[in-house]
């Protein structure tokens, strides 16, 4: 007896949306059978990092802030990859985004005004998509591959953060360390709920995934990013110009890492360090997969990444689990989603007494 | 003498079809042996496991009398099976030799293997440079690739999978030459088609499949076209029904001087093209593949932009400037050739796709919002107007089969009531059923006063549709006649790039 | 003399692992697969290169761990994308960031702990003089980059299996119809891309710096994928390409060395200079017209026969 793969008549919805949660629940499995086996306390491991975060109350704060950039950056690569569009710089462009909300705060330091603080936020996303227009114009204008061209950007914009806080921008009063000054109290991201780290990136998140579902599922716009990542030639008889639909998608992604970078540094951070890059748009592009590219889907696959975060943390501390562990899980869940993906196009069936045909 | 193949209870199924059941049918030694069918009747299925590329369910298959296995293509062309596909298994970016040489199973000095291709080549008459990359070759020079590649296996069984969809009717004679040459030496000759006289010319037996049953066995030569096209069919034959006293109005559709640019290596671009359509005419456009027919269609339909706002006008308005959007505002409608991922998009839903062409004329957006309410109640009209086989709007275009699909584009574009209405291969790949619905509709379309354009490489199909009848070849178009004044022998010149001395100032060179 | 000598040997060393990872691609993408977790290869092959040489201290043994941990770490991408028809790019990426988990964890252990720098091929007396050192000074991996130029070129252009290979990767139904096995053929190529990124991978702890480092490798996976478009799929000019990218690491080197004219500009520009170098050569190389036009026309694509 053996199992062979058939193809579904059409696609299975059910498996859609089953596959990221089974995902998430066989990477804490496996998980743990491999760290157990490579001399780790795995089911501790998966414990402390999938379900600490959620059972401890205090922890709840820190999901959110964490969720927060992650939403933000998977929504907008959400809508990029539906247009297959890979911009995989979104780091970079989360990157310029908070540079350009430093640059706002260093030159507004020591005024007050409630305008500064959107002005701010206006630099960060003008900034990400700004920067996310070189991989698009190069693309469109010539061809280049967007994957390469972005993710270069990125390794370059880390390299423009130590610069920055080197020379320019250095805080004179810090000692020599390379960091800016601390913003003034306009130039910070007020707290919502007092006591807590929360603060306004967890319901602007909120807002710009209820947005883009919106836009997604029921506007030409989203109609277009679909049909030119689903079949770019059937675009173009429909009216859709695909190189109009690259720029869009660029940068729409690329000024939603601009709005996640300029809210983290004017929210946790408080001020540009070297340190400031935290890997959130790479995990974004996990975040976005796991959410199906589908914004919904992006809130919850967000909260599954930030409790990875945030439990890798505890992890650390609790069992002495390395840090990089929480990387190693992280690859797990996208493996296994990319892996179940093949369920929703095919079935297993049961075959009897048949010569192996080949598979899929 | 035993049979050279003898096939016994032939059965195979896929998720929801039986594609053969239970056929059974044998091929002599140097017999030229038709397999007849329409496009689903099973024919393709039953050589792919004559051939070792899918196993059969049940049945069994004998070679020179002795029950035989054929795991893969392998171990048929160790059998001395050869097989010509219909679509070539060729590699584009390598040369002729190349490509000759991978489908070589054992290993042979290319050298040594050079001198047995020119061998070959001059023995049948087949001639092409070995270092040619393949990309540079024609549709004809690619299928003698083909054909010298089977035959330096030296086969006993040769299958010829719809040799001539891609020819020219001089091609053909010279294909049949060469397989008659075949036959004589004692090769046996499996030929799949669905062209009558082509059968009637060429082969000893016809065996003829239908919904995947064997229906008759029988000699071609005592048919008459008529009696194997209504075994094939399995009904008597439906005419298509023309409104009589059908006037041609006002010309409609002007195109003039239109050209495209060559934009990729294999691509045929048009160039000088110039013709009209009146309301109510049906103008068909001829030609072999690949001669420019795509980008043809895409000129028109908009999906290639052109810089002459004149070069396609309707009812005088000029179009030459606008998108495919704009143009079909205006009234212009397109269906290309490729039903997947070009006219529909498999992964949507019926109503999905109707939004892609008919938004606009229909009005399902308000305010940048896709209205999907009246795109479900269109598509729920084409679904039943077309009597498309879905289970209705919500279905994903790729879960229908192919003729239905293609009726339901067709009902997409023709419910649209456009003005003009450009379409590529309409009944390509579709059972006769669909291809008789689909034929009418377009009458019917014609008949209200649309000007409508027909590209197709179905020479039958344009001389039974259409009014008006020119050709295409590399990129040119041929002088538009009467479909009731052409001779098939002057259309097959044309085809093959050869005009009568009637051509004026535009001489191609050939 | 002496300074365009010691150019020349940094140069060598900085080309070389990235010559290495690209042949790996370049073989992996003519047989119609775009594996973009050349990075995440390279990192599992450098931590288990930096492992084998700390506890053996045999730099061949070294290599070898390389070669087969960036195999394995391939085989799960071979697995996702050919076996289950998963997303090229998807699963690449992903490979890339289990890569760097992976090495990030294995690794920790070992930081702080120096190993052995792999020694010159040569023996020592005929790299005496400035000239011969230029010829003879290097390590075992820099003539075995060399070797696979040549070798890879001749095995996609001489050989039958290079052939077929080269057809996979052209027209993968055709091969599947004639009866190659498109899986296999790609399975093998991709295996043998991951050993090869595992070895350039090992280069960075036995060539350059001899110490675990995270993400030593710095992005240099992702500039293999970039000379292998830039080199337009051919051998020989992939060799060139690694040397122009070790060129520009070299005078990174030098700048944050000090001194000269070159420490005028800021040493972060210098970091950033590959990764804008590649940008560069990719927009010069697509202003050629017939830039892309020997890509293997199935590159990226999931093979899905219909039967």
């Amino acid at each position: 007896m053996q199992f062979r793969l058939e193809k579904r008549p059409e696609p299975s919805r059910l498996m859609l949306y089953v596959t990221p949660i089974a995902a998430v629940l066989l990477t804490m499995v496996i998980g743990a059978i491999i760290f157990s086996l490579i001399g780790y306390d795995g089911i501790g491991a998966v414990r402390e990092i999938f379900l600490t975060p959620l059972t401890n109350a205090y922890k709840w704060q820190d999901l959110g802030v964490k969720a927060a950039p992650l939403i933000i950056i998977g929504v907008g690569l959400s809508v990029a990859y539906r247009a297959n569009v890979w911009n995989i710089g979104a780091e970079g462009q989360y990157i310029i985004g908070g540079l350009a909300g430093t640059w706002v705060a260093l030159a507004t330091y020591g005024m007050t005004g409630p305008w500064i603080l959107p002005l701010m936020i206006l630099a960060g996303v003008v900034g990400g998509m700004l920067y996310a227009a070189i991989p698009a114009l190069l693309r469109t204008r010539l061809n280049v591959n967007e994957i390469l061209t972005s993710l270069m950007l990125t390794y370059a914009s880390v390299q423009l953060i130590y610069y920055l806080i080197r020379a320019p921008w250095k805080d004179p009063m810090g000692m020599g360390f390379p960091q800016t000054r601390l913003f003034s109290e306009a130039a910070r991201l007020p707290n919502i709920i007092p006591g807590t780290i929360v603060h306004l990136g967890v319901p602007i998140a909120i807002v710009v995934a209820l947005v883009a579902w919106f836009i997604m599922s029921r506007s030409v716009f989203g109609y277009q990013m679909r049909v030119v990542g689903a079949a770019p030639h059937a675009a173009r008889y429909g009216g859709f110009s695909e190189n109009k639909t690259i720029w869009l998608a660029m940068l729409v992604s690329g000024a939603l890492a601009g709005l996640a970078g300029v809210l983290e540094v004017a929210g946790p951070f408080q001020r540009m360090v070297p340190g400031f890059p935290t890997n959130y748009g790479f995990t974004a592009i996990i975040v976005a997969f796991l959410g199906r590219l589908n914004p919904l889907g992006v809130i919850f696959a967000g909260i599954v990444m930030a409790i990875t975060f945030v439990g890798g943390e505890v992890a650390q501390t609790t069992i002495g689990l390395p840090n990089a562990a929480t990387g190693i899980f992280q690859a797990m869940v996208l493996f296994f989603l990319l892996a179940g993906d093949i369920l929703v196009r095919y079935r297993l069936k049961r075959v009897v007494n048949q010569p192996a045909a080949g598979a899929a | 003498m035993p049979f050279r193949l003898e096939l016994t209870g032939i059965t195979k199924s896929f998720p929801g079809v039986r594609a053969n059941d239970s056929v059974s049918f044998a091929v002599k030694p140097g017999e030229i042996h038709a397999l007849l069918g329409e496009n689903g009747a099973g024919k393709s299925t039953l050589v792919k496991m004559i051939y070792g590329i899918m196993q059969p369910d049940a049945g069994e298959i004998a070679w020179n009398g002795q029950v035989v296995t054929i795991a893969n293509p392998k171990a048929a062309r160790k059998l001395g099976i050869g097989m010509v596909f219909q679509h070539f298994s060729l590699f584009e970016a390598l040369t002729v030799l190349e490509n000759i040489a991978l489908g070589m199973d054992g290993k042979i000095p290319a050298r040594e293997l050079e001198a047995r291709i020119r061998e070959v080549m001059n023995t049948y008459g087949l001639l092409l440079d070995p270092h040619r990359t393949v990309a540079t070759l024609s549709v004809g020079e690619r299928q003698r690739i083909e054909i010298v590649r089977a035959l330096l296996l030296d086969p006993k069984l040769l299958i010829m999978d719809e040799p001539t969809s891609v020819l020219t009717p001089q091609e053909v004679e010279q294909l049949f030459d060469v397989l008659r040459k075949l036959a004589a030496q004692g090769c046996s000759i499996l030929y799949i088609s669905h062209k009558l006289h082509e059968i009637k010319a060429l082969c000893d037996t016809a065996t003829i499949l239908r919904g995947g049953k064997l229906v008759d066995t029988c000699d071609p030569k005592q048919e008459t076209s008529r009696s194997m096209a209504e075994k094939m069919i399995g009904a008597g034959l439906k005419d298509i029904v023309r409104q009589p006293g059908r006037s041609m109005g006002l010309p409609k559709l002007v195109v003039s001087r239109l050209s495209t640019k060559k934009t990729g290596h294999f691509d045929v671009p048009v160039d000088d093209v110039s013709f009209t359509v009146r309301a109510g005419e049906i103008f068909g456009i001829a030609g072999v593949a690949g001669n420019g027919q795509n980008a043809l269609l895409d000129a028109l339909s908009g999906e290639i932009l052109g810089h002459d706002k004149d070069a396609v006008t309707i009812d005088g308005y000029p179009l030459g400037l606008l998108d495919t959007t704009g143009r079909r505002k205006r009234g212009l409608c397109a269906v290309p050739e490729e039903r997947n991922g070009h006219a529909a998009i498999g992964d949507f839903t019926l109503s999905d796709n109707s939004v892609l062409t008919a938004r606009d004329r229909l009005g399902m957006v308000m305010l940048g919002l896709i209205n999907s309410g009246a795109a479900k109640t269109y598509t729920g009209k084409v679904i039943a107007d077309f009597a498309v086989k879905a289970l209705g709007p919500g279905s994903t275009a790729g879960s229908l089969s192919g003729g239905n699909l293609q009726k339901y584009i067709m009902g997409r574009e023709i419910l649209q009531k456009p003005s003009v209405l450009v379409v590529s291969q309409p009944t390509w790949g579709v059972d006769a059923g669909a291809a008789a619905a689909i034929h009418q509709a377009l009458v019917d379309l014609a008949a209200a006063g649309s000007a409508i354009v027909v590209i197709s490489q179905d020479l039958d199909e344009l001389l039974a549709l259409c009014d008006t009848l020119a050709v295409i070849n590399l990129g040119h178009l041929s002088d538009a006649q009467p479909v009731g004044e052409v001779s098939v022998e002057e259309i097959g010149l044309l085809m093959g790039g050869v005009h009568g001395t009637t051509e004026a100032d535009d001489a191609i060179p050939a | 003399m002496d300074i365009t000598i010691a150019i020349i040997v940094t140069l060598v060393g900085a080309a070389t692992p990235i010559l290495i990872a690209a042949l790996g691609e370049l073989v992996v993408e003519k047989s119609g697969v775009l594996n973009l977790g050349v990075e995440g290869m390279m990192l599992v092959g450098a931590i288990a290169g930096f492992a084998g040489q700390f506890y053996t201290g045999n730099p061949y043994f070294a290599l070898l761990c390389g070669a087969f941990a960036g195999a394995a770490a391939s085989l799960i991408f071979g697995f996702l994308t050919l076996s289950l028809s998963a997303n090229q790019t998807a699963t690449g990426l992903a490979l890339t960031i289990f890569g760097t988990g992976f090495s990030a964890l294995a690794g920790a252990p070992f930081s702080a702990k120096p190993v052995q720098l792999m020694r010159p091929l040569f023996p020592a007396e005929l790299a005496t003089h400035p000239v011969w050192r230029v010829l003879f000074g290097y390590s075992f991996p820099v003539y075995f980059s060399f070797f696979m130029v040549v070798a890879i070129w001749w095995f996609l252009h001489r050989t039958r299996s290079g052939l077929i290979l080269r057809a996979v990767g052209e027209n993968d139904l055709s091969a599947h119809s004639i009866g190659y096995s498109v899986k296999g053929v790609r399975y093998a190529a991709v295996m043998f891309g991951g050993a090869m990124a595992g070895i350039g991978g090992a280069c960075f702890p036995l060539l350059l710096t001899p110490q675990w480092a995270e993400r030593m490798t710095a992005g240099r996976g992702w500039i293999a994928v970039a000379l292998v478009v830039f080199a337009s799929w051919k051998p020989f000019r992939l060799l060139a390409g690694a040397y122009l990218f070790g060129l520009v690491m070299t005078m990174e080197l030098y700048a944050k060395a000090g001194g000269g004219p070159l420490s005028v500009i800021p040493s972060e520009l210098w970091a950033a200079l590959p990764y804008l170098a590649t940008i560069i050569v990719l927009v010069l190389i697509s202003i050629r017209r017939d830039a892309t036009s020997n890509a293997p026309a199935c590159l990226g694509k999931p093979f899905l026969p219909s039967n």
